[in-house]
């Protein structure tokens, strides 16, 4: 394996691993607030759709974020009015809303395109095309570095960009700021807040809000920038892979860069190499494809050690007699 | 007795608090009913009343939780509305609950800014606070570490900190809410030093508490509670102990047990090197080795969180250990298939769970299915080899709960219904109405009501002198005192060492309870 393979896995790898940052990001500013997220699928399906087909309609991929941004943040409007005002079980708000994101895709899809659910290829203005960092043709010859700068760092989409930006972002609200402190203790022990004077339902409301935006993100970058439109359910358990790399990354946002990075590295590798001969044994296809998914599997069942959550985590806040 | 104008201050004071016709209803129950008190600056001001008098329910309006449905709220005079938390705090007014109100798994420091941080910035709000807190720890003897996190402190160390909290945000009135429930006699001690350096600072302390001995040690003034209304404020250099448990109950107590001097038998259990590990792999029974004879109460004192826990668990067959228990000089299994709680109650081992609501009772269940679970498959219980004898577990129930004189006497109703010295009744009814040879108690008197006290008691040293074993486990040192023959004291899953009721006093065990040994040289 060469250098130029390794880049472009790598480079496939970074691509493949910005929707799950997104939507792991988006888990943990909820799940750190103390609201369970196992919506996140049906808020990328839900935004994917929605960019590609605004974008689709209306030539612009700027509308088509905005429409998917606004998809996911309606969603996650509904889960915080399920389980934060109404104190409803978050699990069953949260399996609802993915079930009614792949209903409601395929529907609309159907009644906008008549594709059968599909939306049509975008193209051009449509989608978010490669932004060239400067000088990355000019540093190209130096060796080593000037591929991995021209190849790897070069040349994604600004929605990659963003997703890289969120983990230092997000590390800092949450640890440096007043705000980073109240969303914490909020998921750890509301009543600790509500004594102290602050609103719990203000916070988790807020934590709804950034989850609501990096998630949309992350459908956008989907279907607008991943790929060339939406197909039905192409999210394809993103969301939940999400969620288990939350759990993996401990609920801490450099961790989670981490987890995301080694998910997308599985899928690049699946991608690139179909079947992987091994002294003669050959490994299928489906395996290296069921990859990320047995790793979900293996995460969530403990093998990645033992991880404690937010201790409030799922539990409605009500003020105790 | 003088009720009237008990605050002896001249009239140009204006009250730290007062509160003016409060009454607030949950539902159809009354919880405040036209309350009046007034709380002089730079005083200790306790209240006292029974569980369910409505103490927390007068707090929880002062701090802004409930709305009362009538009255008003003057604080230093000023007419005040406290809608919030946040209200309560801007008006001086810190509250340091029973259970406390900290993330565990933040820092000290992280913990007292938490809610009054200075700006959008962390950094400078904890450094600022950590200099306050220096001032704080020398002025008040109140030393935390400010970096450790609040999960691995004592509890004692965690009230400090909510004490702390409430200073911070200048609170000039510091609402303390059973603070010593969870504290061992010295850390007491060290809290009343602290309030008493708070009090001599000009703050106003209000201190709830259904111990009566720290309401006559501490307090200047002394409200009583019943049934949601203020019965009495009293200057507490002019009342007495009977007298306030007579204004709490609205009756005469006998606070002292009355009992005969035991007559032990054979030995009925016995333990040698119990240990046992729980979940998280800590241990947390660290060899245990004690023996309860026939017609004998073996008290068991210690803070909660030493093992006393564990202990009855394993007696009573819901955790597992390892070691030797010896029923009538007979080995019980301690791991295998054998090992659960109607194994040991067929071996005559009855237990009242410390926690009686999770362990001890079912609190949708009926009082009569409550009678009878954990027994259901006795003989007399069933109707064929196929049906449970209802009727005949209705009538059961019916003659316990009069001969246990559980109120209201309806088998019908369901556990949750019962005030928490009923339910207690329930669950010791059951228990000791199955003639065991062993009894293991947890908490008994734990959150019931001063009259009923006297009942339970009563009846563990009746069935002691039926000539069974006992085997007493309470945080209330003064409950040990005087129901037990013998007193063993647990600290981090050792027994610490036995003494007798008669020739020790709080102060060793206290001094036993914190881990010292040579109790003599101490003290």
């Amino acid at each position: 394996m060469d250098f130029l393979t390794i880049l472009q896995i790598m480079d496939s790898a970074v691509r493949l691993a910005t929707p799950l940052l997104l939507a792991c990001l988006a888990g943990l500013f909820s799940e750190r607030a103390g609201i369970f997220d196992i919506g996140l699928e049906g808020k990328i399906l839900a935004s994917a759709f929605f960019s590609a087909g605004v974008a689709a309609l209306t030539g612009s991929v700027w509308l088509g974020l905005l429409a998917g941004v606004g998809a996911s943040m309606v969603f996650s409007a509904i889960h915080g009015l399920a389980s934060i005002t109404f104190q409803g079980n978050q699990l069953i708000s949260g399996v609802a809303l993915n079930f009614f994101a792949s209903g409601i895709t395929v529907l609309v899809g159907e009644a906008w395109f008549s594709l059968g659910g599909r939306t049509p290829s975008l193209s051009g203005g449509e989608r978010f095309s490669p932004i060239e960092l400067p000088l990355s043709e000019t540093i190209m010859p130096v060796p080593v570095a000037g591929p991995l700068y021209h190849d790897l760092i070069s040349g994604h989409t600004f929605l990659v960009y963003i997703a890289l930006i969120a983990v230092p972002a997000s590390w800092f609200l949450l640890y440096r700021t007043r705000f980073g402190l109240r969303l914490r203790a909020v998921g750890e022990n509301p009543a600790a807040v509500d004594t102290a004077g602050v609103s719990v339902i203000k916070l988790r409301y807020a934590a709804m809000v950034i989850a609501g935006v990096l998630c949309g993100l992350a459908g956008v970058y989907l279907a607008t920038g991943l790929a060339a439109g939406f197909v039905k359910e192409m999210s394809a358990g993103r969301g939940y892979i999400a969620l288990a790399a939350l759990i993996f990354a401990k609920w801490r946002p450099w961790h989670a860069l981490g987890a995301t990075m080694l998910f997308g590295l599985l899928e690049a590798i699946a991608n690139r190499y179909q079947s992987i001969d091994l002294g003669g044994i050959v490994i299928p296809v489906q395996f290296m494809q069921a990859l990320p998914y047995i790793l979900t599997v293996l995460i969530l069942a403990g093998f990645g050690g033992k991880a404690i959550g937010p201790r409030a985590g799922g539990v409605p806040y009500v003020k105790e007699r | 007795m003088n009720v009237e104008n008990t605050q002896g201050q001249p009239e140009t004071v204006a009250p730290a608090i007062e509160l003016r016709g409060i009454s607030k209803a949950f539902g159809p129950v009354q919880a405040n009913k036209d309350i009046s008190i007034r709380v002089m600056p730079g005083t200790i001001h306790g209240i006292i009343g029974e569980n369910g008098a409505g103490k927390s329910t007068l707090m929880s309006i002062l701090y802004g939780f409930y709305k009362a449905d009538a009255g008003t709220i003057l604080i230093n005079g000023q007419e005040t509305q406290i809608p919030d938390s946040q209200a309560a705090i801007a008006a001086g007014i810190g509250m340091v609950f029973q259970h406390f109100k900290l993330v565990e798994n933040f820092s000290v420091l992280e913990n007292v800014v938490l809610g009054a941080e200075e700006g959008e910035m962390l950094r400078p709000s904890l450094a600022k606070a950590r200099k306050l807190l220096k001032e704080l720890a020398d002025e008040y003897e109140l030393h935390v570490d400010p970096d450790k996190l609040v999960e691995d402190l004592g509890v004692g160390m965690q009230q400090r900190v909510e004490i702390l909290k409430a200073l911070y945000r200048q609170a000039d009135i510091l609402i303390l809410d059973e603070p010593t429930g969870v504290l061992t006699p010295a850390e007491a001690d060290h809290l009343f030093r602290i309030l008493e350096g708070l009090r001599a600072q000009g703050k106003t302390i209000i201190l709830i508490t259904h111990k009566l001995r720290e309401i006559m040690e501490i307090t200047d003034t002394v409200s009583v509670m019943r049934r949601g209304e203020m019965t009495a404020t009293v200057k507490t250099k002019d009342t007495n102990v009977e007298e306030l448990a007579e204004l709490m109950v609205g009756r005469k107590v006998l606070l002292r047990v009355d009992k005969k001097p035991a007559t032990p038998g054979d030995t009925v259990l016995e333990v040698k090197d119990l240990r046992m590990v729980d979940d998280h792999g800590v241990e947390r029974l660290k060899g245990i080795d004690l023996h309860v004879k026939a017609g004998e109460i073996l008290g068991i004192a210690g803070v909660s969180g030493n093992g006393q826990s564990e202990l009855l668990k394993v007696l009573g067959g819901f955790a597992n250990g390892t070691g030797e228990i010896r029923i009538n000089d007979d080995p019980i299994d301690l791991t295998g298939k054998h090992s659960d709680g109607r194994s040991r109650r067929e071996r005559g081992i009855s237990h009242v769970p410390e926690d009686r609501q999770h362990l001890g009772l079912i609190m949708d269940f009926t009082a009569w299915e409550n009678l009878a679970f954990g027994y259901h498959h006795a003989p007399e219980y069933q109707k064929n080899k196929l049906l449970m004898d209802n009727a005949g577990m209705i009538e059961t129930a019916q003659g316990e709960m009069d001969r246990f004189d559980v109120r209201p006497p309806n088998p019908m109703l369901s556990a949750k219904n019962f005030s928490g010295g009923n339910q207690q009744k329930i669950v010791l009814a059951r228990e000791i109405e199955r003639n065991p040879d062993l009894l293991l108690v947890g908490q008994p008197t734990r959150g019931v009501d001063i009259g009923a006290i006297e009942f339970i008691h009563q009846r563990i040293i009746d069935l002691r002198d039926q000539g069974k074993a006992i085997l007493l486990v309470s945080v209330e040192l003064e409950e040990i005192l005087s129901m037990s023959d013998r007193i063993a004291v647990m600290f981090d899953g050792h027994i610490m060492g036995e003494r007798l009721p008669a020739e020790t006093d709080e102060k060793e065990l206290g001094l036993l309870m914190a881990g010292v040994t040579d109790t003599k040289g101490a003290a």
